[in-house]
């Protein structure tokens, strides 16, 4: 299927081009056939959960400081320069509604998608690449396991279901954040922080579209982690740069999912 | 790692992030008073509603009764015809006047009733007859212009 390199520098530069971009489009429809392969292969995990624990683990609970830290920190910074900003317009006891919506609404999902991205996507690009470059998913074929059933899926699976639960953490850890600073530090009246926080909150409009998009995010990076370990060259130089393509590729899928997301979730009003 | 250590971060972790959630729905969103329950739905025209945006409050006494469900243009009598849902639990006589008002100088904009003398009550698709329009600023601003002019037109003599 692919153009051998041989031919490749035969080619004028121009019509290499070409052939990258038709390259390009070779290797999305390889993605697209594996993720339809990894849910199609998904009964295992189901048959057995405990595959998805382990990965679960993994993916989840050891990004877990990582994502508590940032969004305590972000919360934090939020608070620092909400009330800076809206003390000018004699509205700082609106402090509340402008971190609880941005973390809500944007900052939660895609900054713990991007720390997730780095964090566990990578860790998977780099375990299923090495995986393949010493031969332990050709051994597995041999023994009639189907390494996507085997080993695709149920990271796959723990990625999707950390993706939401870490976002929720960082956004509730990010308002507590900007609660410290705004309320205990600075003092902002405590009542108006959260009564005009849950006035303007929506549970379906904010919270479960933040959720939503928590969701798609944690979808589109273990997708591309998996695929890129998956497809990766079997040499230590291949996994190296499949690692860094996992982390380059799904920060740029998150934030333009982020913006498509959003202008179809909050445009309308 | 030991296997029921492994489950039981894992079930740790699962446990937190629903506990997130139920934080996020609850401490910073309004699950606890949006879930009311049950609305009917009253109509109001307004010459001019502002910055009325839907889902606005509707208070009565600062109380928050319901919500903002739609507004629209009402082509024949040229005015803005905004859609209430009013919590079943409140009623309002016939003779209420609905108001938009505005939460401090620059804060958002809500309707506030006033109850009436009426003794028949507002049912489901009623009409609130009394109306007071959003106070425009540039209105207000060209009146005050407009009679410090005649005041000093008036000295001048």
């Amino acid at each position: 299927m692919q153009p051998s390199p041989a031919k490749h520098r035969a080619l004028p530069s121009v019509s290499r081009l070409g052939a990258n971009a038709i390259d390009n489009v070779l290797r999305l429809g390889y993605a697209a056939r594996f993720i339809g392969l990894t849910i199609a292969h998904s009964g295992t995990c189901l048959a057995r959960p405990r595959l998805v624990v382990r990965e679960l683990y993994y993916t989840g609970v050891l990004s877990l400081i990582i994502i508590l830290v940032s969004g305590l920190f972000v919360g934090m910074v939020l608070g620092l320069q909400g009330y800076q900003t809206l003390t000018t317009y004699g509205s700082e006891s609106a402090l509340g509604v402008l971190v609880a919506l941005s973390l809500v609404r944007e900052l939660g999902p895609v900054v713990s998608a991007l720390l997730f991205a780095s964090r566990a996507g990578s860790a998977m690009t780099a375990e299923i690449g090495l995986m393949k470059a010493t031969e332990q998913l050709s051994a597995m074929e041999m023994m009639a396991v189907d390494p996507i059933a085997r080993v695709v899926a149920p990271r796959f699976w723990a990625g999707v279901i950390s993706m939401p639960l870490l976002a929720a953490m960082f956004s509730a850890m990010g308002v507590f954040g900007g609660y410290v600073i705004g309320v205990v530090l600075i003092g902002v009246d405590e009542g108006s922080f959260w009564s005009q926080m849950q006035s303007a909150v929506d549970v379906r409009e904010d919270v479960l579209n933040g959720v939503i998009k928590s969701f798609v995010f944690g979808v589109a990076v273990t997708w591309i982690a998996l695929f890129e370990g998956y497809d990766a060259p079997p040499t230590a130089e291949g996994v190296s740069g499949a690692t860094t393509r996992t982390v380059v590729t799904s920060s740029l899928a998150i934030l333009a999912l982020d913006f498509i997301l959003t202008s179809f979730m909050f445009s309308a009003a | 790692m030991q296997r029921s250590m492994l489950d039981l971060w894992v079930g740790l972790f699962v446990v937190a992030g629903i506990v997130a959630l139920v934080i996020l729905a609850f401490k910073v969103g309004n699950m606890s008073s949006a879930g009311s329950g049950d609305t009917y739905e009253v109509t109001a025209n307004f010459d001019n509603i502002g910055g009325l945006k839907p889902r606005a409050a509707i208070k009565s006494a600062g109380v928050v009764v319901g919500r903002v469900k739609s507004i629209s243009f009402n082509n024949e009598r040229f005015t803005a015809r905004v859609l209430m849902a009013i919590e079943t639990q409140y009623k309002f006589p016939k003779d209420t006047t609905a108001s938009i008002l505005t939460a401090g100088l620059l804060g958002e904009q809500y309707i506030g009733l006033e109850g009436g003398g009426d003794d028949k009550m507002l049912g489901a698709g009623d009409n609130i007859r009394l109306t007071q329009s959003a106070v425009v600023l540039e209105k207000l601003i060209s009146q005050f212009l407009f009679d410090k002019a005649a005041e000093g037109g008036d000295a001048k003599k």
